[in-house]
């Protein structure tokens, strides 16, 4: 794996190439497909009438923004986890977060009536709860990274233990949503609550590039950190703090997209190199570009029906990651 | 003429589990002098570094830097009085070396702004003290175990802190490098930098450091002073279990400067011969 050094400046236009091509077949394609001049139409006139306009400015707007700001959440939290457990093969979830989320969700979902906010509500409180619980537990040795990662892998275990009792039990209908849910669904979005999370995951990820060198730092292991002037305790509190809390409303709005946080990040170090202060904004925009596209896919594939969009990332993602493997190491 | 001592250790003990690790060890580091920790694999060299960086915490007696306890500074407050090169790191992201080495001015930098330029310049001139400026733009994935060490040690002095400690820094370098490493540690001390460092290579420590500590395999501080005194054969063979042949050379055209001790020999360790057969 060599990452090149070469080329580096063209990380920016080629980020944002990558965003707009996904954002353009976001609009673009779906139950209603459109052509290019259509909806160049469609955009310079927001107030004109008409089903394509509606559908552009009602439904796919909305629902490429939400494809955007979760892919950003989940690239940005799997940078993170990545370098500061200072392993490759993290990802977001890895804090026991999924688990916490995935209990909240089925709990709305078998229990509540379909009101569609108790479902990122309480994913949101199942996820934040379980972050908690990790805490908790680690914080009696220091928050160190093995405990962290054990208490994880336990508090999510727990989870996954009493939502299958819940599974089992429940009717067949909100089963199949859970289902759908448990794959990553992006059609469940509040659109009224996606500012707030996009305005707090878009500070979170400023704050996190604004310490691009901590991070860094953090590569080289806690022991050399601390010589190299990090007081470790606190700054990976804060690290994983922000990182956990962008997980946890990205999986609130949209369910258990996987692969995103795993890959992105991994496939722009074998780009260009994993200095984060290109890293963080590099996996934000790929991340968001990353989830746009697959999402585009998920609805166009056997459209009318829809694919859980965590079905096409890892469908798309696995083989793409292993060819820039390959290409890589050679 | 004895300078101030910046680092004064005394009557340190340390447990690790239970096990005693050190035992009784004093000894004061002044400005500008190149001093050893030597002694056998699990002497407690390490752990003694440890412990004069704050690290860990001494069971008793004390470790004072200007007169602050060593376990009381912040991280920060160490990293800005001793740069340490680790004895080995394993890279599992590719760096570019540049970024590699720009990360010991972390302490420097303000929250929101990357390395400056004059970040970038201290880094350069580290690479090029090294003999690695030509790695510069090279993946640290990539570089082998000697260059590696070249690279951290551009790293630690990328950190501009008076004090720099080593721990077996120079264990995976070539005759070559080894040399020049050695040499430039010399340069340092003799412009002001303090050096500690753990060593098993008995000829060049003996060579550039102004004092030795050596260590009893149980951690018992054999001997504290100029290599000429620590040095003999009984003391060698108390740390390490073996007799070992001790040649005084006279340096030509000695007495360079920076060498506070009155020395101008060069000694040199030669392991007795190995025996083959029985002998008579």
């Amino acid at each position: 794996m060599r990452p090149s050094v070469r080329h580096t400046y063209l990380w920016l236009p080629l980020c944002l190439l990558f965003l707009g091509g996904a954002v353009v077949a976001g609009l673009m394609y779906g139950t209603v497909p459109l052509t290019p001049s259509e909806l160049v139409d469609i955009l310079l006139h927001p107030q004109s009438s008409g089903l394509k306009s509606t559908v552009v400015w009602q439904l796919r707007l909305p629902r490429v923004g939400l494809a955007a700001l979760v892919g950003m959440a989940l690239a940005v939290s799997g940078t993170v986890f990545q370098a500061v457990l200072r392993n490759p093969l993290a990802d977001p979830y890895i804090l026991g977060v999924s688990g916490g989320a995935a209990l909240g969700a089925v709990l709305a979902l078998t229990f509540f009536s379909v009101q569609s906010y108790t479902v990122p509500l309480l994913a949101f409180s199942g996820a934040l709860l379980a972050l908690f619980l990790v805490y908790l537990v680690a914080r009696a040795h220091q928050a160190a990274t093995h405990t962290l990662i054990l208490a994880g892998v336990m508090v999510g275990s727990l989870c996954t233990a009493v939502l299958m009792f819940l599974l089992l039990y429940a009717p067949a209908d909100p089963m199949r949503n859970a289902l759908f849910w448990l794959a990553g669904n992006l059609a469940r979005g509040e659109e009224r609550w996606l500012p707030y999370g996009a305005g707090v995951c878009v500070i979170l990820v400023l704050l996190l590039w604004s310490r691009a060198g901590l991070l860094d730092v953090f590569t080289q292991g806690e022991d050399v950190a601390a010589d190299l002037g990090v007081d470790i305790g606190r700054e990976r509190l804060f690290l994983f703090c922000a990182a956990g809390l962008l997980v946890a409303i990205a999986v609130a709005l949209a369910g258990l997209v996987g692969f995103v946080g795993l890959v992105v990040p991994h496939a722009i170090r074998l780009l260009w190199g994993a200095g984060h202060m290109r890293l963080i904004p590099a996996a934000a925009i790929i991340g968001a570009g990353f989830l746009v596209g697959a999402d585009a896919l998920a609805r166009t594939v056997l459209a009318p029906a829809e694919v859980p969009v965590g079905v096409v990332t890892a469908l798309v993602g696995a083989p793409f990651f292993l060819y820039l493997l390959r290409l890589r190491g050679r | 003429m004895m300078e101030a001592q910046m680092l004064q250790i005394q009557k340190l003990d340390f447990s690790y589990r239970g096990k005693k690790v050190l035992r009784q060890i004093s000894f004061g580091v002044e400005q500008g002098t190149i001093v050893s920790i030597m002694g056998a694999n699990g002497s407690g060299k390490s752990t003694l570094l440890r412990l004069l960086r704050g690290r860990l915490r001494p069971e008793s007696g004390s470790i004072r830097w200007d007169n602050a306890a060593a376990h009381k500074l912040s991280r920060r407050e160490m990293a800005l009085q001793v740069a340490v090169v680790p004895q080995q790191l394993q890279q599992p992201f590719g760096f570019q070396v540049r970024e590699m080495v720009a990360m010991g001015r972390y302490i420097y930098q303000q929250p929101l702004a990357g390395p400056s330029r004059q970040d970038w310049k201290i880094v350069d001139e580290a690479l090029a003290s090294t003999d690695s400026a030509h790695l510069a733009t090279r993946c640290s994935a990539e570089l082998s175990g000697g260059e590696l060490q070249r690279v951290m040690l551009a790293r630690a002095l990328a950190q501009q802190a008076p004090v720099l400690m080593l721990d077996e820094a120079t264990s995976q370098l070539d005759m070559g490098h080894k040399r020049s490493i050695c040499l430039l540690l010399r340069h340092l001390g003799q412009n002001g930098k303090t050096i500690v460092q753990v060593s098993h290579d008995m000829n060049s420590a003996a060579e550039i450091s102004h004092k030795i500590l050596l260590l009893s395999p149980a951690g018992e501080q054999i001997a504290f002073g100029s290599p000429h005194e620590v040095l003999t054969s009984a003391h060698i063979e108390a740390a390490y279990g073996v007799q070992v042949e001790i040649q005084r050379q006279s340096s030509t055209g000695g007495g360079r400067g920076g060498r506070p001790e009155e020395s101008t020999e060069i000694l040199r360790f030669l392991p007795q011969p190995l025996m083959f057969g029985s002998t008579p």
